[in-house]
């Protein structure tokens, strides 16, 4: 059978949504934000929610997530964003919003309002994009940083007497009553990209129940902060990043799973 | 005439949110404003209106907060107080560069740090000039009655949708504390008739998506954005000074005073009066933008102008660009905290300008 | 016996070459071209198109969603 006779129309079972924009994304080669992106706007497609949904771009590499996400989106200060989506929500209670963070705007400079909009049961979505480092900046340590792992700011290893401990807010909010769906996700292979994709649809139509707040962390990459190889970087995020953020549903429909 | 009521200048500010219509509040308390947040709480304005309030975990949150309700065209306002302020500087500075509008009320303490409980003047640069980082502008409405923190809640909010841009409101808390009587606005209904066609509400089909943002990475792009918004600064500049003007006409002396030292102004011009002295007052409403122009017309006719704050002196560096150097254009004040008494501000003139 | 065969089409300009896809494809389809696009990178192609079963894994894991994919049901031959 010819190449030709399949790409047809009618033979189409994959391509990227319409929810995201033809722009080149801005991130690194292999960089895991292109696929969570893709993930929450294909949520939305799916939904059929774009009238509905209003997207809230917080600051760090996803500074400009508005310029892939086609839909309605505000750009906020940084660490801010779980407080800017409240006040979108309580405003407009039965529009779809969600914020989408990094681990430097949500664990470090925005903690107080991450803890406090979840603490309340905001009706919001919360995406976590975890990669172990500052990426926008040039790889410095992260609150997210693992124990003895190399950043521009701690090119010898964080050491923990000196640095602290990387924080793991997930387990975190999940103690916290308002929230009724938190889970830890990766997309770095076929399988998890689906049942990451579960988990924010999941996080999405939650919304509609106005039970809680949802938080959905994806544990990603950062091959150019890391100084690997997109490949090496899947490799090292498996056998590193996963035994300190193991993967999985902490808490379903407000009950603790694990 | 609408309904009358003896209120606190913190409890006006309140009740006129809820009757402007506006769609949301969202505070933290701290002295001597925490009566605003108060006062709605116990109005429970989700069932007068179906307005928003909610008690952040900080100013930080809270102006966010006004933000996120700011960026989807709602009505929103926030209180706060010097050091909260403060901390708002952040937000509001990217409230002014994402062309957001909403109420900002300052009823201003002592100040720097954490200074003191008592009202005082010592925000007027952080107000007028910019607080926040990069090249902004708030218009700046100084009421100096209890029935101006109600009316001018109103007149932010017009002002604020007018222009797209956030409106302070700054008081002290002299003014915020006080109680009065207040002829009160009948109750608007929470929308406005101003073009909301920016705001993000959810992409329709039959419109462009919508983007509120503060960046662009394009230097170019971003020297576009700040012309565009000088322009509409000079558009406020043009159009929106307000002043007024007491006991001028036949003054040889002049005070220039907003708030409530504008108050214990008058009562200097009474006393002095009294004695043979000419003095009148110029009472700036609008801080930004600044009468300059009336004052300068002044600066003609009499011999001297005093500037009245309760502060080191800031409003001064103003009164002198409108004065200019033909006459003595000097500054009066306590430092805030400590209020200045109509007697000190009177002697302060004759010590200026006639010993 | 049905079988699956499968295509992709990836858009050249826009691959970044980080070559995620290439480890995520079960039956070892693609490769990165020896020549580069205009913006110097590396991209992925068919190298073994009759393997393909369009299972859309390398579409999936691709973070810029460059790659589309075709599937068909044919019979076997003989």
């Amino acid at each position: 059978m010819d190449i030709k006779d399949i790409i047809k129309e009618e033979n189409l079972v994959y391509k990227k949504t319409d929810c995201m924009t033809d722009n080149v994304l801005s991130y690194c080669p292999g960089c895991g934000h292109g696929v969570i992106h893709r993930l929450c706007m294909e949520v939305v497609d799916e939904m059929d929610i774009v009238a509905d949904t209003i997207g809230v771009a917080s600051v760090g590499c996803s500074v400009l997530a508005y310029d892939f996400m086609n839909i309605d989106m505000t750009g906020v200060p940084h660490g801010r964003a779980p407080a800017v989506a409240t006040g979108i929500k309580r405003t407009w209670p039965d529009k779809f919003v969600f914020t989408y963070q990094g681990d430097g705007d949500l664990a470090a400079i925005g903690t107080a309002e991450t803890i406090h909009a979840c603490n309340r049961g905001e009706n919001i979505t919360i995406i976590f994009v975890n990669n172990g480092i500052y990426g926008m900046t040039g790889g410095q340590m992260a609150p997210t940083t693992l124990p003895g792992m190399k950043s521009s700011t701690t090119p010898y290893g964080r050491e923990i007497a000196l640095m602290g401990n990387p924080i793991k807010m997930t387990e975190l909010v999940a103690e916290l009553p308002g929230t009724y769906y938190v889970t830890r996700q990766a997309v770095h292979t076929p399988a998890l990209v689906r049942k990451a994709k579960k988990a924010i649809r999941t996080a999405f139509e939650n919304q509609k129940l106005k039970k809680g707040l949802s938080l959905v962390e994806v544990v990603s990459n950062c091959n150019s902060g890391w100084k690997m190889t997109p490949v090496q970087s899947n490799q090292w995020l498996e056998e590193n990043m996963l035994p300190f953020y193991p993967l999985g549903d902490i808490k379903v429909e407000g009950k603790k799973v694990k | 005439m609408g309904e009358l009521r003896l209120m606190k200048g913190n409890e006006a500010i309140a009740e006129a949110a809820i009757r402007a219509g506006a769609d949301a509040y969202f505070g933290y308390p701290i002295t001597p404003q925490s009566e605003v947040m108060e006062y709605l709480a116990q109005e429970e304005p989700h069932k007068r209106t179906g307005m928003v309030l909610l008690q952040a975990e900080s100013e930080l949150a809270a102006i966010n907060m006004v933000y996120g309700a700011a960026s989807t065209g709602k009505k929103v306002m926030t209180s706060s107080s010097s050091p909260g302020i403060s901390l708002m500087m952040e937000g509001i500075s990217y409230l002014a560069g994402s062309e957001l509008p909403c109420v900002i009320a300052n009823i201003v303490r002592g100040g720097p740090g954490l200074g003191t409980i008592q009202p005082s003047q010592a925000d007027y640069f952080q107000a007028t000039k910019g607080g926040g980082h990069g090249d902004y502008r708030l218009i700046v409405l100084a009421p100096s009655s209890v029935q101006e923190m109600s009316d001018f809640v109103k007149l932010g909010f017009e002002l604020a949708f007018k222009y797209r841009m956030p409106v302070m409101i700054l008081s002290d808390g002299l003014i915020g504390q006080m109680m009065e009587k207040v002829e009160l606005f009948d109750q608007m209904p929470r929308a406005t008739e101003f073009d909301q066609s920016w705001a993000t509400t959810g992409k329709t089909p039959d419109r462009e998506r919508n983007i509120i943002t503060s960046l662009d990475l394009d230097p170019n792009g971003m020297e576009k954005h700040n012309l565009d918004l000088q322009e509409k600064y000079k558009k406020v500049v043009a159009s929106e000074v307000r002043y007024e003007l007491i006991d001028c006409e036949d003054a040889d002396y002049l005070y220039v005073a907003y708030g409530s030292s504008a108050r214990i102004c008058q009562k200097a011009i009474r006393m002095g009066r009294e004695e043979g002295i000419k003095i009148g007052l110029i009472r700036p409403i609008t801080l930004f933008p600044f009468p300059y122009d009336i004052i300068g017309e002044y600066a003609k006719k009499v011999k001297g102008i005093l500037s009245v704050e309760l502060s080191a002196g800031q409003m001064i560096e103003d009164v002198r660009l409108a004065v200019g150097t033909t006459i003595p254009a000097l500054h009066f004040g306590r430092m805030g905290g400590v209020i200045h008494s109509p007697e000190e501000v009177l002697e302060g003139l004759k010590k200026a300008f006639l010993k | 016996m049905a079988k699956n065969r499968g295509a992709i089409v990836v858009d050249i300009e826009k691959c970044k070459g980080c070559e995620l896809c290439v480890g995520s494809c079960p039956t070892q389809v693609i490769k990165m071209a020896p020549e580069v696009n205009g913006k110097g990178y590396r991209y992925a192609f068919m190298e073994n198109p009759d393997a393909c079963t369009g299972c859309a894994n390398c579409a999936v894991v691709c973070p810029d969603g460059v790659i589309t994919v075709y599937r068909v049901k044919v019979e076997a031959e003989n």
